[in-house]
């Protein structure tokens, strides 16, 4: 953790909380589908990718101090944030199966990250 | 789960919502995207300085001709694409964290591409990472 920089693991904690918000706007904006192919432009949508590729920017920052296998898992956390989110504003409900796998996704995504040194 | 009762009825067939297929194909665009632009990244390119408009140009013509760089991007929209079809129906808190899977296809091809190893942790990952979205699968089944 020494060499990670605590200014780097806030910018990519950053980027994952940016991506997950991209994530609900994004199926926002896909539900405007539902209602005929050319509803594909609208504002939830554009804000989605726009919140996606915005993201990329605080990550990249963060990735050019710091470990690889300290800063990449943490991205990972936007999947954990979108769990919240679905069921803040879709309702979604968190059950013990989506929280299971999320922790299997994430325990992977750790041990990749690791090997990845 | 109790929960799953509650939730909207849907057809009864006992196999993963299509928007969990919709996903697993955005992960093999988004893979394939991520080898490209590192190829795309590697390919020769002239100088370009904003303020000089004459290395605009040759910048430009180059980047034109970096199909890699042009396949990645254009595999990148494929998967945004998809996504948002995906997204239409289905669960965001089931099919955001099977993106995931991005990381299983990069590397693998990483391995044959790039002739980066395996090794231990990075088999177990991969391992873990497809039992999760497996598991995800599953529970979209169910619901």
């Amino acid at each position: 953790m020494s060499r990670t920089p605590l200014s780097s693991i806030a910018l990519v904690l950053l980027a994952s909380l940016i991506g997950s918000f991209g994530a609900v706007f994004l199926k926002m904006g896909a539900a405007h589908l539902n209602r005929g192919f050319r509803y594909i432009v609208n504002w939830q949508l554009a804000l989605g990718i726009a919140l996606f590729v915005g993201s990329s920017v605080p990550f990249l920052m963060g990735l050019r101090h710091g470990e690889l296998s300290v800063l990449y898992p943490m991205v990972s956390l936007s999947y954990v944030c979108a769990l919240f989110w679905s069921k803040l504003f879709f309702n979604e409900s968190i059950t013990k199966a989506k929280v299971g796998a999320l922790m299997l996704i994430l325990a992977g995504i750790v041990c990749i990250g690791i090997g990845g040194q | 789960m109790a929960s799953s009762a509650a939730a909207i009825p849907r057809q009864a067939a006992r196999q993963p919502n299509k928007s969990v297929y919709m996903v697993l194909g955005c992960t093999v665009f988004a893979a394939t995207a991520q080898v490209l632009m590192k190829f795309g990244a590697t390919h020769p390119m002239p100088a370009v300085s904003p303020a000089e408009t004459a290395t605009w140009l040759p910048f430009l013509n180059a980047l034109l001709h970096n199909f890699p760089l042009l396949l990645g991007y254009t595999a990148h929209s494929c998967n945004a694409m998809l996504l948002i079809l995906a997204l239409r129906e289905g669960e965001l808190s089931m099919l955001y964290p099977i993106i995931a899977l991005t990381y299983v296809w990069v590397n693998l091809l990483s391995m044959y591409f790039f002739g980066e190893h395996l090794n231990p942790w990075k088999a177990v990952g991969i391992a873990l990472v497809i039992g999760g979205v497996a598991l995800m699968g599953r529970a979209s089944a169910r619901s």
